[in-house]
């Protein structure tokens, strides 16, 4: 059922009632605060029995596509199968405790924080982590302030950072609000960076070099040793944006190839459920020499005990509340201990494996633009059709079929960037490539039909223009 | 494996279609040297009983369950009623990604275009985001974003602000050339001096962040504070960390405020150790387009019916890139619907009772412990849900110690915070304390004398 | 409309003078780049601006851009109407989507740019 419903607040009534919760039992003359102080009656705020809460979230539920529904080929968000089990244990009461509570009494978290931690040092063999960072992004600034703070501390702040053009948007940003510039380095005809460019590129201005591994065109940065060699002959540093690790998990480590930053994202290659836009989980990895630098509070374990320091002399400071998103990290740590040595590899080498396939089956009736090797994901381009990328996208709706990324990398004209991951099964995947046949198929027939799409779905194409001229962000009752 | 949908002759169909022996060539870019390392030192997979039983083992490791606790300082032990952990738990909220495709992501985005509408209902702004990561985060924000519209680089501080709140503003902004200077509190009220601020307000700061309730729990004199701002032109930012309160105060529109951020994990948000939680953002509408982060707007489709899409995206990192008004992407989605969820539960009147619960639970707490003369409320008049307890005749350390021999944790103790504050505890009181809970600690308190 | 009086730059502005003031906008070419426009940031009147600053900004739903001013002088008047009508711009790029007004400093800056035939030539060449 496809039922669009009514603002929440609309379906308001006075008078009903959807908790219920023990009466207070004191007195309202024990209130000690000054009565101009108190807030009457929270204008139109609802007012729902519990019955029609539930229908109205059930209703909206249904509105969704989801992970749990069907195919997801979202490039770069790895929009991988979020196992159940992981959710039901970190539901444990046991796990919710205060976050200031004596560390004797939470002993259980802070083994699961330390343990999560060793996991990561052996699948990225980096020296040590931070677990704070509550989302990519948010790793990527915790690991520019980092990176300053070091050269800093050798009296070298410096001033750039480079940057290649398939950057995820979130690189440039983090950067500038890390307080440094951006200078974009061209990839070149085989979609990677070149030794020989990133010569031209490098002068003692460069604090560092943010690369994506494999880079949003899912292709390997096969030179990544010799530019890693040659940042820090440039006494520069090598950043890696890890949002694409599913693509080389178990297959090999970011800390072997050179790099001395890394990010992590857990709500991709860890499985955590993306949440229909968060929360995820960033952790930072870093190289030994780097380790003072890591935010606090750090969590460590000796001969069996657990401690916290709140204060390091090098650290760059705190960049998260408390211990980060906890609840996040008991997921991450749930799945890997769930496919362990066995199957870790598997996930690179499956959700390769389905790129592949994709990318053959699809590569007769639409342009490749690089050639490369690909690892997880495959762009394609939408030149030499009568159709944009956009339209095809929206026909995919109709199919029950999630859309790949539009539109980027930008250094791809009309881009789709397909990620299947390694959960997908090759029916699925078969049907996906058969109804991208169709779609390409009717849209040389009859492209009036493709631009029109979707049909099936609840609304359709959405004014984004007028969105964005008349703003209304927020429900107003209009009635009174 | 049972994540893992390819069968052994799929991957062989697959590898003779790409017309490759050994999947090990897929991944001829990376070094030889450097790939397929040894899996010695990593665990072996375990199944779902084996891991229920290891997580079990790990969950009794934990005591803190064992313990009435009254701790609080910016996360808080609110009930959550069964629908929001039931709806929540629905694959078809959790398991999808950012609403890009507007079609079929209508329930995402109604829903936080709803919990936006909620924000500016309860702290009187036009205009609010679908969330940050948390209260610390969303203070470095509201800073960030009353420096972007001012054009200034210099912001001024309350003191009383949540300690690790003024950690995070200061890791922010010690990179990008903008200076801090703190206003002072008044030990002996607890609440922003107001002549410091007075003084040192000029048209040189962006603005001024003060919390309320602030850290020590005292409600500060928001709308004075605002006139003061307003006076040297500059903007009022108030960060709140115990978003109950917003159901039992003045709205901060109504106290002059420009800007508030803060925490809203006491919307049926569990206290987790600590995450994840909820930043939120509310402010007026000039700011709008600095305003970082996802915003949901109402349009229509083909068909004029009404839609929601993310909107005025031109401020974000996949547009603006190096200019945008923040780096955040994925932000706290799920939480922000389970709070309004939460709200949409509670509604006009649970929420007006509960907050207002809180309060009675703390003045009950007050009113009775003042007889006792082994310590002292160090602020009677002006609290919310948390209290300063001052202790008199013992050393902190044993005073906690002999409370946790009754299976008490008394609250945080606020020496790891204020080196004069060497002796007193932070204590919070929610809707969760019944008034035997509330005796048992007075009693408790009562024997260390 | 008649463009022989416009004058056009590599980045897609131009100006026509009427006089001592310098008018400026986009060109057809650059609107149609833009797509759908939602907001402009217009500067405030009085700011004195040199040939190349950005002057403007102008914001489409996928794109946002800094538009360059041609010509040095002070900015003696702004479009105000594209605060309620950013359509405008699209709409009539020549003539209704003009965006602001300069006091022309030096007459030879524009001497240097592009009439409308060798914009046109120009546009050939880079489409």
């Amino acid at each position: 059922m496809n039922k669009l419903q009514k603002p929440i607040f609309e379906k308001s009534r006075k008078g009903k009632i959807g908790y219920s919760f023990s009466p207070t039992e004191f007195s309202d003359d024990l209130i000690t605060i000054d009565k101009k102080k108190l807030r009457e009656d929270i204008k139109d705020f609802p007012q729902l029995s519990e019955v029609e809460v539930v229908r109205h979230y059930t209703n909206l539920a249904q509105l969704n596509h989801s992970v749990d529904s069907g195919f997801y080929p979202l490039g770069s968000c790895t929009m991988k199968y979020n196992p159940k089990i992981n959710e039901k244990i970190a539901n444990f009461e046991e796990f919710s405790t205060h976050p200031y509570s004596p560390h004797k009494f939470v002993e259980g978290n802070l083994e699961i924080i330390t343990t999560f931690e060793e996991w990561l040092k052996k699948i990225t063999a980096m020296a040590a982590f931070t677990l704070t960072p509550s989302a990519g992004a948010h790793g990527e600034i915790t690991g520019m302030m980092i990176i300053k703070k070091y050269l800093s501390s050798k009296g070298d702040p410096r001033k750039t950072i480079l940057i290649p053009d398939s950057a995820h948007g979130t690189n440039p940003s983090s950067a500038h609000f890390a307080g440094y510039e951006i200078i974009e380095i061209p990839s070149n005809k085989d979609g990677i960076i070149d030794v020989e460019t990133l010569k031209e590129y490098l002068n003692e201005d460069v604090a560092a070099l943010m690369m994506t591994n494999p880079n949003t065109l899912g292709i390997f940065e096969k030179n990544i040793c010799k530019i890693s060699e040659m940042l820090h002959k440039n006494g520069s540093l090598l950043y890696m944006d890890g949002a694409n690790m599913n693509a080389f998990m178990g297959i090999a480590r970011p800390g072997d190839l050179g790099v001395d930053v890394l990010h992590l994202n857990l709500h991709k290659t860890f499985s955590t459920p993306h949440g229909g836009g968060g929360p995820g989980s960033g952790p930072v990895g870093v190289a030994s020499y780097l380790i003072k630098y890591l935010p606090t509070p750090i969590v460590y374990k000796k001969d069996n005990n657990y401690f916290v320091k709140y204060h390091e002399e090098k650290s760059i400071g705190r960049v998260k509340n408390f211990y980060g998103n906890f609840l996040v990290i008991v997921k991450a740590l749930t799945y890997l201990m769930s496919i362990g040595k066995e199957y870790i590899r598997k996930v690179a080498e499956d959700a390769v494996l389905n790129a592949n396939y994709i990318r053959k089956s699809l590569e007769p009736f639409l342009e490749l633009p690089y050639k490369s090797k690909t690892l997880h994901e495959v762009v394609f381009s939408d030149n030499n059709l009568n159709v944009t990328t956009l339209d095809i996208a929206k026909s995919l709706l109709d199919y029950g079929i999630h859309p790949f990324t539009i539109y980027f990398p930008l250094i791809v004209h009309g881009a789709m960037m397909i990620e299947p991951t390694e959960t997908e099964s090759k029916e699925t995947i078969d049907e996906f490539i058969d109804v991208m046949k169709k779609i390409l198929e009717k849209a040389k027939n009859d492209p009036e039909y493709i631009k029109g799409a979707p049909y099936t779905t609840p609304v359709s194409r959405l004014d984004e223009v007028l969105a964005a001229r008349k703003h209304i962000l927020k429900w107003e009752n209009l009635g009174e | 494996m049972r994540y893992f949908p390819l069968t052994d002759s799929e991957r062989e169909e697959i590898k003779n279609f790409l017309e490759i022996k050994d999947t090990k060539e897929l991944f001829s870019d990376i070094p030889k040297d450097k790939s397929y390392y040894s899996m010695n030192d990593i665990p072996s997979a375990l199944t779902e009983d084996q891991l229920l039983k290891k997580f079990r083992e790990l969950a009794k490791k934990n005591k803190y369950s064992n313990y009435l606790s009254f701790l609080g300082a910016g996360s808080y032990n609110h009930f959550i009623p069964e629908v929001v952990n039931y709806l929540i738990s629905k694959g078809e909220l959790s398991t999808p990604y950012t609403p890009y495709q507007a079609e079929v992501s209508q329930g995402s985005l109604q829903g936080m275009f709803e919990y936006q509408t909620m924000i500016t209902m309860l702290t009187g702004m036009d205009v609010s985001n679908s969330s940050l990561y948390d209260g610390g985060t969303a203070a470095a924000e509201g800073v960030l974003l009353a420096l972007r519209k001012s054009k200034k680089n210099r912001i001024l501080i309350a003191s009383n602000l949540h300690p690790e709140y003024i950690e995070i503003i200061h890791t922010y902004i010690q990179n990008l050339n903008f200076e801090a200077e703190f206003i002072e509190f008044d030990k002996e009220t607890g609440k922003i001096d107001l002549n410091q601020l007075k003084e040192k307000t000029d048209e040189n700061c962006g603005g001024f962040i003060f919390q309320s309730p602030n850290f020590l729990g005292v409600i500060e004199e928001t709308k004075t504070i605002s006139d003061i701002t307003h006076s040297k032109e500059i903007f009022s930012i108030q960060v709140t960390a115990e978003a109950m309160s917003l159901a039992f105060l003045t709205p901060a529109a109504e106290n002059g405020v420009d800007i508030i951020v803060g925490e809203a994990q006491s919307f049926g948000i569990p206290i987790g150790f600590g995450g994840p939680y909820l930043g939120f953002i509310g402010a007026k509408k000039d700011f709008l387009r600095q305003m970082p982060g996802r915003i949901v707007g109402q349009t229509v489709d083909t068909k004029g019916r009404k839609g929601y899409v993310l909107t005025l995206s031109t401020r974000e990192q996949h547009i603006k890139r190096e200019k945008a008004t923040s780096n955040i992407c994925s932000n706290q989605a799920l939480c922000a619907l389970r709070a309004a969820i939460y709200l949409s539960t509670m509604g006009q009147k649970g929420l007006k009772e509960i907050s207002k619960t809180n309060h009675l639970n703390t003045a009950y707490f007050v009113k009775e412990v003042s007889k006792l003369s082994n310590i002292n409320i160090k602020y009677k008049k002006d609290f919310y849900n948390e209290v300063v307890l001052e202790i008199k005749n013992n050393k902190v350390e044993d005073f906690i110690a002999k409370l946790e021999e009754k299976n008490i944790i008394a609250g945080v103790p606020l020496k790891y915070f204020y080196s004069d504050f060497e002796n007193s505890i932070l204590i919070n009181f929610t809707e969760i304390h019944k008034k035997k809970d509330i005796d048992k600690l007075i009693n408790a308190i009562g024997e260390t004398e | 409309m008649n463009l022989d009086d416009f004058k056009f730059t590599k980045e897609h502005e131009w100006v026509k003078v009427e006089g001592d003031i310098g008018i400026i906008g986009i060109s057809d070419f650059a609107q149609k780049e833009f797509g759908d426009i939602v907001y402009v940031e217009l500067p405030l009147v009085g700011k004195k601006v040199k040939k190349g600053d950005a002057c403007a900004n102008i914001e489409s739903v996928k794109a946002v851009d800094d538009i360059y001013t041609p010509i040095s002088g002070e900015i003696i008047e702004v479009n105000e109407e594209l605060e309620n009508n950013p359509e405008n711009i699209n709409k009539d790029p020549n003539g209704k989507g003009w965006i602001i007004k300069i006091k022309i400093e030096d007459k030879k800056e524009i001497e240097n740019l592009m009439n409308n035939n060798q914009y046109d030539d120009f546009l050939n060449g880079i489409s």
